[in-house]
């Protein structure tokens, strides 16, 4: 013998409205607790996912391919030959989407003011643009044209560390493979903005022929950065890159390239989900508090239902279907508060007037919030699982009332 | 079925360090049909010789069969089973489930035994009219007066075709003329039906309907006497 989920339904539904206002605020609480799950959770990941992405325009790229012996010592000496045969023919395919091959070398950079250690990065410029990991914004004069530009471009930061301009030259320094000094007088012919002022100081572009002339490499280069647009999922398509690439080049993902920011997203998650029990445990307070309530004010009609027949496991499941109604309602509410919140917000939210230091952080001081369905999904199941464990103490002691004690309760 | 036996039914409740015998050795035999009256001041025992003839609550020792279930040992669930399927209750307040209106009461009992919803619709339908409300199916409680929300719950009661009602105090809250409605209609209803009704009452009004008029005091049976009915010409 069962009651049809229609008629508990039913029941539930109608006792949950038999005291409006005590309902009304517990959804409204369950809803802002929703809403703070999620709000929170797309802040979080708006943060991480921009210091990944920023992390990997400097980086850049999913996948870097060196030489063997290049992390151990970045210097000229363990440059590569450009890409050819199977490495070639698999970047030129799916999944990869760009990729550029470049000379990276520590370097000094001087002008008549002073000078300071850079990264010298040696670029062909159409392949980084396709890369997207060239300056995004020159704010005096030109980026680079050609893998044989002639000029530099720099920091607008370095620049003015430097006292040094648009138009005036300045020299750079650095070791060739044979451990000489190798440098080169060159004219600054543009000036860059980056997201991260510590970008602006350290990276400065030049031509790769350029470069490669001046450290006298002929066509060489230091490392081939690639992407697919798919950070998250490089694991699953790398090892194509690296079998391609063969034993002599070491073919690493970004998670193994900056292990701090790898890391980030293996903590996010489980970040996120312990944001959203504790939030819901604190609410779990008030959700039995209502139930508790809720069987209080109608005992004696649950010992009729006893009385006519009614056993303990319906009246069970009747007050855990009350409180299964009440989670969903604050659910749907929270989490169309928190659409309703978020989409105007993804565009971005200017943080500099509070968080100045965060660059330090490799963030940039505009938030970007990102709503993802996981976390829309992560915060429903927490809310639905802890609810109910919460609701199964109220709705056992209702059902194992004494239906003669129940009705004659005053 | 309906058929009542209790041997040396026993009930002590323990209040403060007090003990108080509300059922002291009872025994009785009730047949099919019949209509009886437990008598009795507060504190006799009747309400809780009812509750235990209901299976609503447990002798400490003695015997009780319905037809030929015997309630003794049986589980709680076992208990709702029973009283799902051969009684009918009719308490004296608090009788209906508020939430629902007065034809989802009636279906109540129904529902839970799984009577498909077209059947269900025109029983309650049925006996909402037989106890005279056609037209206020759809009143919940509190838009009923007290007079009608008891014949709810007997319209509850009897539409499963329980051949057993037990009823406590079910006029205590009524005025005269709807507690004199009531009783005429309990009356009609064991008449037509051959529904057995066990009223437990201290109201002389309501005993003079009884055919059987069971006197209690302090837990036991101090009289047991066949009457001729008075308040119908029957």
């Amino acid at each position: 013998m069962t009651l049809p989920l229609a008629t508990l339904s039913t029941l539930a539904w109608r006792n949950l409205w038999r005291n409006h206002r005590r309902t009304l605020i517990m959804l409204i609480a369950i809803a802002i607790g929703v809403w703070a799950m999620i709000f929170t959770a797309a802040l979080s990941r708006g943060m991480t996912e921009q210091m990944v992405r920023n992390g990997l325009q400097t980086l850049p790229g999913e996948v870097q391919v060196h030489h063997r012996d290049y992390r151990r010592d970045p210097s000229v000496a363990n440059s590569m030959a450009p890409p050819a045969g199977a490495l070639l023919e698999a970047l030129d395919q799916p999944p990869v989407k760009a990729w550029a091959a470049r000379v990276r070398v520590p370097a000094v950079i001087s002008s008549e003011r002073g000078s300071r250690s850079v990264t010298l990065l040696g670029v062909d410029p159409a392949a980084e643009q396709a890369l997207g990991s060239l300056p995004e914004t020159i704010i005096e004069g030109r980026s680079l044209d050609l893998a044989d530009d002639t000029g530099i471009v720099i920091g607008a930061s370095l620049a003015r560390r430097l006292e040094t301009g648009l138009g005036k030259r300045v020299v750079i320094m650095s070791q060739d493979p044979d451990n000489d000094v190798a440098e080169r007088g060159v004219r600054v012919v543009g000036l860059y903005r980056a997201r991260l002022q510590g970008d602006e100081d350290r990276f400065v572009y030049a031509g790769r022929s350029l470069v490669q002339e001046m450290l006298g490499i002929g066509d060489a280069v230091s490392e081939i950065a690639l992407t697919a647009d798919d950070y998250r999922g490089v694991e699953g398509w790398y090892p194509q890159i690296a079998a391609a690439a063969g034993p002599e080049l070491e073919v690493l993902p970004w998670t193994e390239l900056d292990t701090f920011l790898g890391s980030i997203l293996a903590v996010q998650d489980g970040f996120t989900l312990v944001f959203m029990v504790v939030v819901f445990l604190a609410l779990s307070f008030g959700l039995v508090n209502t139930l508790v309530m809720a069987v209080f004010e109608r005992v004696r009609e649950i010992g009729l239902m006893q009385a006519l027949g009614m056993r303990p496991g319906l009246i069970l499941g009747q007050v855990m279907l009350e409180s299964l109604y009440l989670l969903c309602l604050g659910l749907l509410l929270g989490n169309l508060l928190a659409v309703a919140t978020i989409m105007p917000l993804e565009s971005g939210i200017d943080i500099s007037r509070v968080a100045q230091g965060m660059e330090m952080m490799g963030m940039s001081t505009i938030l970007y919030p990102a709503l993802h369905r996981f976390d829309m999904l992560m915060s429903t199941a927490v809310v639905i699982i802890l609810g109910l464990l919460a609701s199964i103490a109220p709705a056992w002691r209702a059902s194992r009332l004494d239906p003669v004690t129940a009705l004659n309760r005053d | 079925m309906s058929d009542i036996s209790c041997r040396d039914l026993c009930k002590t409740f323990h209040q403060g360090g007090d003990t108080i015998t509300a059922l002291d050795r009872v025994c009785l035999e009730i047949e099919e049909g019949e209509f009886v009256c437990l008598s009795g001041p507060s504190g006799s025992g009747k309400t809780t010789l009812l509750n235990a003839l209901g299976g609503l609550d447990t002798p400490d020792s003695g015997e009780i069969a319905i037809g030929e279930h015997r309630l003794d040992g049986m589980s709680r669930a076992e208990l709702a089973d029973m009283r799902l399927r051969h009684i009918g209750f009719v308490f004296q307040s608090y009788n209906l489930i508020t939430v629902l209106t007065a034809r989802e009461n009636v279906e109540f009992i129904m529902q839970v035994q799984g009577v498909p919803a077209r059947e269900r619709t025109r029983l309650a339908s049925g006996v909402l009219a037989e106890v005279g409300l056609a037209g206020l199916e759809n009143r919940r409680p509190a838009e009923l007066s007290g007079g009608q929300q008891q014949r709810v719950a007997v319209a509850r009661a009897i539409a499963t075709r329980p051949a057993l009602v037990l009823a406590d105090e079910p006029t205590a809250n009524l005025d005269s003329r709807s507690a004199a409605q009531l009783m005429d209609l309990f009356v009609s209803l064991n008449r037509e039906r051959g529904v057995t009704f066990v009223i437990s009452t201290h109201d002389a009004r309501v005993m003079r309907y009884a055919r059987r008029l069971i006197g209690m005091r302090d837990g036991r049976i101090v009289s047991d006497e066949r009457q001729q009915p008075i308040a119908m010409d029957i």
